[in-house]
C-alpha cells in the first residue's frame, strides 16, 4: 500500500528474558488480528505457492500432477497470443494513463478553485460512473459504439463523419476500451486528486500567481510537485489496472478484434477455465505478477528519489 | 497599504477569469455530459421496443415507450431473486468483512505485542500479490470444499481484508485510550470493550469502508463467473452477462432495464452516504 504511515508510535520491547509470557499478555490482540492470517494462509499464501508449483507441471484439473520442469515458460516466450496481451497492456497503458491522469488532475484543480458553483452536483456526476457495474456498463457502451445502430456513430453522421468501425477494428476496439476505463475510472481518481489538492494550503499557489506566475504555470511548477505523492498512487494503480482489465474487455470486446485487447489476465482465464491449462496459466501468472511488480517498483522508485 | 504589484495582478486576473470561467465550466459540463450518456442511453433503451433499437440510422426518443423490459426482467428472468441473491452475498460479505477489519485494526491500533510491526508489514505486502496469481488454485480449493455453485466463495476468503485491517487501523489510532482504560479498570473483558466501547465510536469509519465492500462484492463479476453455475444462484452481473448473443440478436431492452435495475441500489446508498464513501475511498492515497 502505497502512502501508509503508522500513526502510532512504533513499539520497542525491551529484551526480555520472559518472550513468551509477553505472547501470554499479548493473547487478546494476537487473537484480534488472528483472523486476517489465518484466512490468508488457507485463501492467500497456499495458493500462491500451490500456483508457483503448478507452473512447473502440466494438470488438466484430474488426475496425477505432471512434472515438466521449465517447459511452460518456454513455451510462454513463443506464445504469441501471450506475447500480444503484455504488449497491449502497454500500448493501453499508454494510450489511456497518461490522458485519464491529466484529466483528472485538471477537474480537480477546477473544482477546488473557491469561484467554482455546483462544487457537490459536478462532484457527484463526474464520480457516478465508478459505482456502476462494469458489467452493464459494458453492454451500454457496446450498444453505443455498434457502428450500424450505435448513439455515437450517430452523432458523428451529424458531423458528416463516415461510421467508424469503433468494435469491429484493432484500434477502434482499443480506443473504445480506453474509452470505458476513463469513463468509469475518471472520477474515481479525480476523487483521490481533489483530496489531495485539499491538503495543499491554497495560499501556495496563489502567492505564486502574486509573483507573476500564470495559472499554468502555478499548475506545473506548484501544484504537481505538492500533488507527487497522490499522483503517485493513481499512476501505480492505473500501471496494475491497465495490464488487469478483466471486466472492462470481457463485456466490451471480448478480447478481440483479432486479440487486439486481449489483457493478460483475459489470456490467464481463458487458458484456465476454457483450456484447462492449470499448470501453463499457473506460469502466465507468474510472469505476470512479476512483470507488474517490476513496473510498480520502478515507478515507486522513479517518483520517490525526486519527493523530499 | 498599497501594493501596486498584487494590484496589477488582480486586475489582470479578474479580465482573464470571466474568459477563464466560461472555459471551465464548459469543460466541467463538457465532461459531466460524457459521464451522463452512457446512464441515459441505457434508460431510454430500456423503454424502446426491440425494432426501434436496431433501426438505421438510431432512433433516439422511442415512439411508444413502455415497461415491457422491466416485466420481462421480473416475470422471466426473476430478476429481483437475482437481486436478493446478490444482496445477501453482498450484505453478509460486509457484514464479516466489517466484524473481522475492525477487530484486527483494533488489536494494532490499541495493543503492543512482541512482532506487531513486523505483522502488520506483511499484512500490507499481501496487497501485492495479484489476483491471478491465486485465481486457479482458489478454484480447485473451494472444489475440494464442494463450495463451488454456493454463495460461500464469495463470502469467505475475503472475510479479513488486508486494505480494511490497515483502514480501521488508522481509524481506531485516533481513538482516545481514556473510555477503554476506564472500562478495564470496571473489570470489562477485551472482547467487551472493543465490542461496546469501540464499536459505536468507529461507526463513521464503518460506514465508509462498509460502502466500498458493499459496492465491491454487489458489482463483482470475475468470482461469480468462476463459481457460481445455475441461474437460480446467478447474481446481477451475471444475469445481465447472460442476456448476451451475437451482434443483432442481444435482447438490449431487457439487459438495459437489468442494468437500471442492478444501479438503483448502489445509487441510494451512494446518495445518501456520499461524504463517507468518498472519505473511505481517498483514505489510503492521502494520508501518506
Amino acid at each position: 500500500m502505497i502512502g501508509s504511515t503508522a500513526k502510532s508510535p512504533p513499539a520497542k520491547f525491551k529484551p526480555s528474558r520472559n518472550l513468551q509470557k509477553e505472547i501470554w499478555k499479548a493473547r487478546w490482540p494476537y487473537l484480534f488480528i488472528s483472523p486476517f492470517y489465518l484466512l490468508f494462509l488457507i485463501f492467500g499464501l497456499y495458493p500462491t505457492f500451490f500456483s508457483l508449483y503448478l507452473s512447473f507441471t502440466e494438470w488438466k484439473g484430474l488426475g496425477p500432477i505432471k512434472y515438466v520442469g521449465f517447459k511452460n515458460f518456454e513455451l510462454l516466450l513463443r506464445d504469441k497470443v501471450f506475447l500480444q496481451s503484455l504488449q497491449n497492456g502497454v500500448i493501453l497503458f499508454i494510450l489511456y494513463v497518461p490522458l485519464m491522469t491529466f484529466l483528472a488532475l485538471v477537474l480537480a484543480v477546477i473544482l477546488n478553485s473557491k469561484s467554482i458553483r455546483g462544487f457537490r452536483v459536478f462532484r457527484t456526476i463526474l464520480f457516478i460512473p465508478y459505482i456502476m457495474n462494469i458489467v452493464a456498463a459494458g453492454f451500454a457502451f457496446r450498444l453505443m459504439l455498434n457502428q450500424k445502430y450505435g448513439l455515437v456513430n450517430l452523432m458523428l453522421g451529424s458531423f458528416h463523419i463516415p461510421p467508424v468501425p469503433w468494435l469491429e477494428s484493432i484500434w477502434g476496439g482499443r480506443v473504445s476500451l480506453c474509452l470505458l476505463v476513463i469513463w468509469a475510472w475518471l472520477g474515481y481518481n479525480m476523487v483521490l486528486m481533489l483530496a489531495g489538492l485539499q491538503t495543499i494550503p491554497s495560499d501556495l499557489t496563489e502567492a505564486a500567481m502574486i509573483d507573476g506566475a500564470s495559472p499554468t504555470q502555478a499548475f506545473f511548477l506548484v501544484t504537481i510537485p505538492l500533488m507527487r505523492s497522490v499522483i503517485l498512487f493513481s499512476l501505480v494503480l492505473s500501471t496494475m489496472g491497465s495490464f488487469n482489465l478483466f471486466n472492462e474487455v470481457y463485456t466490451l470486446t471480448g478480447g478481440g478484434p483479432m486479440n487486439a485487447t486481449i489483457t493478460p489476465i483475459i489470456d490467464i482465464f481463458n487458458q484456465a477455465f476454457t483450456n484447462f491449462r492449470y499448470g501453463y496459466a499457473s506460469a502466465m501468472a507468474y510472469v505476470y505478477f512479476i512483470i507488474v511488480f517490476v513496473l510498480t517498483l520502478i515507478q515507486v522508485r522513479y517518483f520517490g528519489q525526486k519527493a523530499d | 497599504m498599497f501594493n501596486r504589484r498584487v494590484f496589477q495582478s488582480s486586475v489582470r486576473r479578474r479580465i482573464s477569469n470571466l474568459s477563464s470561467d466560461g472555459l471551465k465550466y464548459g469543460f466541467l459540463i463538457a465532461m459531466s455530459a460524457f459521464m451522463l450518456l452512457p446512464f441515459l442511453w441505457m434508460l431510454i433503451t430500456s423503454f424502446k421496443t426491440a425494432d426501434e433499437i436496431f433501426t438505421i440510422p438510431a432512433i433516439i426518443i422511442p415512439a411508444h415507450p413502455d415497461l415491457h423490459a422491466y416485466l420481462y426482467m421480473i416475470q422471466q428472468y426473476h430478476i429481483l431473486d437475482i437481486a436478493r441473491n446478490t444482496f445477501v452475498i453482498a450484505l453478509s460479505a460486509t457484514i464479516l468483512r466489517l466484524f473481522f477489519c475492525s477487530l484486527g485494526g483494533y488489536g494494532f491500533a490499541k495493543f503492543k505485542f512482541p512482532g506487531r510491526d513486523a505483522l502488520f508489514a506483511f499484512l500490507l505486502g499481501t496487497m501485492i500479490i495479484p489476483t491471478a496469481v491465486t485465481l486457479i488454485p482458489l478454484y480447485f480449493i473451494m472444489r475440494d470444499l464442494k463450495w463451488i455453485d454456493t454463495f460461500l466463495p464469495l463470502i469467505i476468503p475475503g472475510a479479513a481484508n488486508a486494505f480494511g485491517v490497515f483502514f480501521m487501523r488508522q481509524y481506531i489510532s485516533s481513538v482516545s485510550d481514556e473510555l477503554m482504560d476506564a472500562a478495564r479498570i470496571d473489570g470489562a473483558g477485551e472482547f467487551a470493550i472493543f465490542w461496546r466501547i469501540i464499536l459505536p465510536i468507529i461507526a463513521p469509519g464503518m460506514i465508509s469502508l462498509g460502502i466500498i465492500f458493499f459496492m465491491g462484492s454487489w458489482n463483482d463479476f470475475q468470482a461469480p463467473l468462476i463459481y457460481l453455475k445455475s441461474p437460480e444462484n446467478f447474481t446481477l452481473p451475471l444475469l445481465i452477462r447472460s442476456l448476451t448473443g451475437p451482434v443483432g440478436r442481444t435482447v438490449f431492452d431487457i439487459q438495459m432495464a437489468g442494468s437500471v435495475i442492478s444501479l438503483i441500489p448502489l445509487l441510494i446508498i451512494f446518495l445518501i452516504f456520499q461524504r463517507r464513501f468518498l472519505e473511505g475511498i481517498t483514505a489510503g492515497a492521502v494520508k501518506g
